[in-house]
């Protein structure tokens, strides 16, 4: 996706990107509502995942991972497509030159000269994840044991009073952010480090 | 022979031209692309390359058709035996020097070959680096054997030597010399150094806002036929200097310093940049033994 919209000349481009980002700007609890409509088994796309693929995803756990796809998708997306844009066009025209065919030019040369920005999108989007709440809710629906994720049960816990496991719930959510967000620093300075 | 005539529309930063380029080169002889910036060199090129689609003409290398609007054929460029060295060089950053060259063998059979370009191009104690530890001669030779080890019939090289200091240039200048008579490749090179062109080329063809303005020898496009002088030089202006009622150019040729007096109204036409011919016949010229 990132690699077709780095290289498109289509004028529908910017109607495509606005719709990747929607869920940037968009509140999750608008995005949950509207995936919960679709999803439901009474509107034809949720019938149709239903009948086809056996597939529901309102109130489970597949349903959580397909909408934290949809929503972490711009985290995906952009730096992939701005490290694919930076790339001089020069390298995919040798290798084209060179006989390679286009299938083996992606694997072999532009996927492997874009890593931390792989990198980087895998690693925001899990923690981007990680820290939803809007959308999990609407979707997922807090059900103990299936759908209910750690931002959710941490709600939950204040709610009902009970400070210390929330504080439990919520350290450990900062102490893996936090050490995601490390390494992934740090292995970019090290990149960097290398190249200069 | 190679017989190109094809015709696109470009459009460029002063607006949209019309690229229309026919043209004849023997096999095996090395054609240089002269001209403007903006001119159509590199797009040219990159259509000899099949990179960019034209939209008629046809482009014939001796019995195969690479491209034809009349009969539909448009060869893709991983089935043209082309070598394309590109302005930046293109080298894959993520692989050595090695890996760069064997990335593009289909299989092991052509390594003879290979190991045969890195001896010539004395790359091999260079083989396990990464680009981005090579010095611009070093990435630049990388380059031009990668485009060597698929047997191209056809080697484009666009700007090959721009980024590179004097000294680089004329020993790459020499290797790409060897090379070319070594394979007997036919080859088209995209140049603004009339001297480089001169020592290289056996054919000149100079391009302006899409056209072919003039071709022909190396001599019989830069110099004016009445000239017929017993010492002729091209260089680049330097600097014009007024002293008293004459002008001084300065004009680097090679890697020399020239002065050269000429009156106001020659000096009214040049400014630095220029390329110029300096031609002497009255004086026989003296000639010293180092």
């Amino acid at each position: 996706m990132a690699y077709w919209l780095a290289g498109t000349k289509t004028k529908f481009k910017p109607v495509l990107e606005s719709i990747i980002s929607l869920p940037l700007v968009l509140p999750p609890s608008v995005l949950g509502f509207y995936l919960l409509l679709a999803f439901s088994p009474n509107h034809w796309f949720g019938n149709f995942l239903n009948h086809y693929f056996n597939l529901r995803l309102v109130f489970t756990f597949d349903g959580l991972i397909v909408s934290s796809i949809l929503y972490s998708f711009p985290f995906m997306v952009y730096p992939v497509q701005a490290a694919f844009q930076n790339l001089p066009a020069s390298l995919k025209e040798a290798s084209y030159t060179l006989g390679v065919s286009p299938s083996k030019t992606f694997f072999k040369v532009m996927i492997p000269n874009i890593k931390p920005a792989l990198l980087s999108g895998i690693i925001l989007t899990f923690a981007h994840t990680l820290g939803e709440f809007g959308v999990v809710l609407m979707i997922g629906g807090s059900i103990p044991g299936i759908t209910k994720v750690a931002s959710i049960a941490i709600y939950d816990e204040v709610e009902s009073m009970n400070y210390d496991n929330a504080n439990q719930y919520a350290l450990v959510l900062l102490v893996v952010s936090f050490t995601i967000l490390l390494l992934l620093f740090w292995f970019n300075r090290k990149r960097n480090k290398n190249h200069s | 022979m190679f017989e190109i005539e094809v015709k696109k529309k470009l459009h460029a930063s002063h607006g949209s031209m019309l690229l229309d380029v026919t043209l004849q080169i023997e096999q095996g002889k090395f054609a240089s692309i002269y001209g403007k910036s903006g001119a159509g060199k590199t797009t040219l090129l990159k259509i000899l390359a099949g990179l960019i689609l034209p939209e008629e003409g046809f482009i014939k290398a001796a019995s195969e058709t690479w491209f034809s609007k009349e009969k539909s054929i448009h060869e893709i460029p991983q089935r043209r035996k082309i070598g394309f060295v590109f302005q930046d060089y293109a080298l894959f950053p993520n692989m050595t020097l090695y890996e760069n060259l064997t990335f593009v063998l289909p299989d092991k059979k052509n390594k003879k070959r290979l190991l045969e370009i890195m001896e010539i191009m004395e790359l091999g104690a260079l083989a396990h680096q990464v680009p981005a530890m090579l010095s611009g001669g070093q990435q630049q030779r990388c380059a031009l054997a990668r485009a060597l080890v698929r047997e191209p019939d056809l080697l484009l090289l666009d700007e090959p030597f721009s980024s590179l200091d004097p000294e680089m240039r004329y020993v790459l200048q020499n290797e790409i010399i060897r090379i070319h008579r070594h394979f007997g490749l036919t080859t088209f090179m995209i140049s603004h150094d009339p001297s480089e062109i001169y020592r290289l080329s056996d054919y000149v063809i100079e391009m302006d806002l899409g056209k072919i303005i003039r071709q022909g020898t190396p001599s019989e496009v830069f110099q004016h036929k009445e000239i017929s002088g017993k010492i002729q030089l091209t260089g680049e202006v330097l600097d014009v200097i007024a002293n008293d009622i004459v002008y001084v150019v300065k004009v680097i040729v090679g890697n020399n310093l020239m002065n050269v007096v000429i009156t106001k109204e020659e000096a009214l036409q040049l400014q630095s940049g220029d390329k110029v011919l300096i031609s002497t016949k009255a004086f026989n010229p003296v000639l010293m033994k180092l």
